[in-house]
Parts: C-alpha cells; structure tokens; sequence
C-alpha cells in the first residue's frame, strides 16, 4: 500500500492530496513532491495546506505535466515527498488578515488553524479565485470572518489599518498591491513567494529573488518573507 | 570487501562519486540532509573573482527528461568564499574541488593566485560556463584559445588542475588533448549542452540570454559518448558527468574510462542520489565478484 490516504477532486483545476508523512512542518512551508520517474524531472514544490503529526495535506491546480501526473493518484498510490523545507509565517498575535488569490490560498488554511488556537486573535481570510468556488466550508470553520468572491478582486476590501498583520500568498500583482496598500498603515505584511524552483532546498540557485538585503533564495530564506522586505522598488 | 576508493591523478578518493559543480553549493546545505563525508568528493559552486548576482528572468526550464538552467554563476566571489565556506569544506573528509570561472584571462589568473595559498585538493577550471556573455564558454570553443589559458593556468597555479571541458567545443578530443599537452592533471566532461526553449505565445525565448544550458537524463548518452573518446584519446584521467542519475548510470561512465564521475542534476530531484548511487555501485561490483572498482574503470 502507498503513502497516499486520498486524492479529491473539487474543481476540473483544484485537487486536495492527503499522505502519510512524518513531519512538525509549520504554516507557510513547503515539500517538493514526485510520483514520476524523470519525465517531467523535477518534483513540484507546493504548500503545506494542513497537516498533523503523521500527515500532511497539499492543495493543488493543474498547470503542467507534473501536477497533471498527481490529479491521476489514487488512495494507495505512492508519490515521493521530500521536505518540509523552508522559512514559515510567523506566530503572531492580534488581528491578521490572510489574503490570498487562486491556489495562493494553500498556505492559509493551516495558517489560520494555527493562528485561531490562541482565542484572543482574530482571522479574517480575504480569498479570490477565478472559477468555481472552493474550500469555503473548509475556510469559515478555521476563521472569524470569510470573504470568498470569484472572478473579482479582493485586494480593496482590506483595510491595512484594521489589522495588525497581513499575510498574503498568490499572484504577485495581488501581494504588492496588498503591500503598497498597507504601507504606512498599521499592517505588518508577510507574503509567501512563488517562484520557478529546480532543488527546494538552496543548492541550485534558481529561485534567488531581490530583496532590500541581496539576493535571497525563495526556497531556503523563504518563500515566507516580510512585504517590506522583498517588494522593493525595480 | 569491495573497494571503491580510486587514485586520481594523485588525489585519493575514498569512492568515485563526486558532486557537481553548481548542484550542491559548498555543502553546506547537503550537510544538513546527510553525512557529506559518504561522497567522494564535492566540487563547489562556479567561483569567480568577483561575486555576481547571476541571470535576470527566467533560470530554469523543464525539457523532456531534462533542464536547462541559466543561472549565471550566481557566487560570494573568491574572498567571499574563502571566508565564508572553505574552512568548513576543509572540516570534512572527502576531496575539496574548488570550480573557477572567469570572464576574461586577467579574471582567471587573478583567481588562480588567490587561490594558491589556500587549502584544496584539486581546481576545477570551468572554460564551458554557457551561461555568461563575454565569457566562460568561448573560451572552450577553440582549442587554440583554449591553449593560452590553460597555458598560463598551469603555469601560475600551485594546485592540481582539472580542466572542466564543454560539449560545445568544436572538437572536443583536440581540446582533451591540448589540456594533456599543456600539464594539466586530469579533465572533467561534460558541461552543459547549449539549448534553447522559446515562449510561442510573447514569440521570444524563454531566457533572457536566448539560450541556456541543458543537463540530466537527456544528455547522457552523448555525454557517455564524449567521455568514452576523450578517455582513449588521453593518458590524465577523466571524471565523467553528464545526465548520470542511477548507479547504473554511474557504471557506464566507469567502464568508459572515466576514473570519478560526477553527479549534477538528479541531486535536484533527490538530495541523498549519490548516495544510493554510492551503494549500488558497491553491490554491483559484490554481485560481478569483483575486488575493486578498478576492474571496470576503461574496460570499454
């Protein structure tokens, strides 16, 4: 038998993947999965969507071969899991937004879980998508406030200075928005890169992104960083 | 007991498996994942007298059972690296490979003699980067350019010297040759081969620099060819790379004459590979009766 406890549907795009894997991975982290030989050949970096102590659940789109690959897995299938790798949203406290766009909403389910165990805080999640609705049962049961919208934008609907912390995940138009919008207000924000990788674990160098200090590596000093950190002016 | 450790021009490796230069960083990272003193060796990132911040846009790209990689030689600079990673390189028992680029000759001779009076075991003279404008590859194009640096390289370094061969040489057992000529200690091949990928969609290529460089799986079998002819062609030993991924592959390259193979791309995909390719080499030769991994080294 594989390590794959299910593999489920919800859109024609979006699937939920559940495995058997040990791990004390954190919010925001990553692993590089592969259920292939060397065709394509990299593994699939992708986000921690939920896990416990023996598990861990991934949402993904269908994009390219690989993920395509994956939407065929059955329970009972292996696919191959390097990781958790990676820097993590940080524990913070007080009122935090969560705003995400498309599959940038993998982060936040277990960002909010994590988040909602200290009572006093407050999560609002903030998530667009093109498409078909998904996860809105899921999203409502681990935060205070769920503003789900499709084909439409959600970037206006945050006000910076109600929130002590933004954490944003999704296309970069959407988090340098959230960013620029948040500047000089009352928001910390913290943003989960994307970004082409080869390794997962800063070896190859593909990843480096540009950020106030230098160079940095999305995989092994992120993908978590702060917004004031990595949206600099170009 | 099998024995893997091989002899290489006078540099002892306690096995043939050596990682490549730009798939493992200095080895610091690896070293969280495993015991890099398993490895034969380890051949650090591409340096360059000065540090550089690597390629603008898009630096990898999937290709049918390969990449194509256009980094940049992305490196801390010679100083940074001598600060920053040899002492810990050093710390740990396999052969120390210190990977030099440049772009000009005055860039590699300056780099040379930093490096004279540090503490490594072998330069690997990277004349193949294809990665870098004004640079790296021309000068292993042409045998008879190649033949001044080289030249000189030998001439001004105190340490065992490597030539690191691209597969876009125009003829590459020339080139061999000449390194042989020139004193140089041994040779590694292949670097990447030059490729291209174009976006249909923006009509332009998928790298800024239009083309990049291709590894892995795809390559192998013209990157076996290539070390098969310039391991006949020359007496200095050869390490092999070049697409190798599985022990077998690993093989292969050691009855075509390579006496180290080096393993580049499929650390990406596996971070401990070399270590399985380290023990299926082992029972590979326990399962033929065979004493040392000598006994296949050139047998082809």
């Amino acid at each position: 038998m594989g390590n794959i406890i299910y593999n489920k549907r919800l859109t024609d795009e979006y699937y939920l993947i559940k495995i058997e894997h040990k791990n004390n991975g954190k919010m925001g982290q990553f692993c590089m999965l592969r259920a292939w030989d060397d065709d394509p050949l990299l593994s699939r970096p992708l986000s921690i969507y939920d896990r416990d102590d023996s598990s861990l659940t991934f949402l993904y789109k269908i994009v390219g071969k690989g993920t395509k690959i994956m939407s065929k897995l059955r329970a009972g299938d292996d696919i191959i899991c390097h990781g958790p790798y990676g820097s993590s949203f940080p524990k913070v406290k007080g009122k935090i937004a969560l705003v995400a766009g498309g599959v940038g909403i993998a982060p936040m389910y277990l960002a909010a879980k994590e988040l909602s165990k200290d009572e006093d805080n407050i999560i609002d999640i903030y998530f667009s998508l093109r498409g078909v609705e998904i996860l809105r049962e899921e999203l409502s049961s681990v935060s205070d406030n769920l503003i789900l919208k499709t084909n439409e934008r959600v970037v206006s609907l945050v006000d910076a200075d109600k929130y002590d912390y933004i954490f944003t995940c999704g296309p970069k138009s959407l988090m340098k928005d959230i960013y620029t919008n948040a500047k000089d207000k009352k928001a910390t924000v913290y943003a989960s890169l994307e970004n082409r990788m080869g390794c997962g674990i800063g070896i190859c160098y593909v990843c480096t992104c540009k950020t106030k200090n230098g160079n940095k590596l999305t995989c092994k000093d992120g993908p978590v960083f702060l917004g004031s950190e990595v949206f600099i002016d170009d | 007991m099998t024995k893997l450790n091989v002899n290489y021009s006078g540099v002892d490796f306690k096995n043939p498996v050596v990682l490549a230069s730009g798939t493992c960083g200095f080895g610091t990272v690896l070293d969280d994942i495993f015991d890099i003193e398993k490895l034969g060796g380890l051949s650090s990132k591409g340096l360059t007298l000065n540090k550089r911040s690597g390629n603008e846009g898009i630096r990898i790209w999937e290709t049918s059972s390969g990449i194509m990689n256009s980094v940049g030689l992305e490196n801390p600079g010679i100083d940074g690296f001598i600060s920053e990673y040899l002492s810990f390189i050093n710390s740990k028992d396999l052969v120390n490979i210190v990977n030099l680029s440049g772009h000009s000759f005055d860039d590699y001779f300056q780099g040379i003699e930093k490096l004279n009076d540090q503490k490594l075991d072998i330069i690997e003279l990277n004349i193949s980067c294809p990665n870098v404008k004004e640079g790296g590859m021309n000068f292993g194009i042409k045998t008879e350019v190649a033949r001044q640096l080289v030249r000189e390289v030998r001439r001004l370094c105190k340490h065992k010297l490597v030539i690191k061969l691209s597969p876009n040489a125009e003829d590459i057992v020339d080139l061999a040759r000449m390194c042989e000529e020139e004193g140089a200690d041994g040779i590694s091949l292949v670097n990447t081969f030059l490729a291209m990928a174009i976006d249909i969609y923006r009509k332009k290529p998928i790298f800024d620099n239009g083309y990049a460089g291709l590894s892995g799986p795809a390559i192998k079998p013209i990157a076996l060819r290539m070390v098969h002819q310039v391991s006949k062609a020359v007496q200095i030993p050869v390490m092999g790379l070049g697409g190798i991924s599985t022990w077998q592959d690993a093989v292969e390259f050691l009855m075509a004459g390579a006496r180290v193979i080096q393993v580049g791309t499929a650390t990406f995909t596996n971070p401990k590979i070399a270590l399985n390719i380290i023990d299926g080499l082992e029972k590979y030769l326990e399962s033929q009766n065979l004493e040392s991994v000598e006994d296949i080294i050139g047998i082809l």
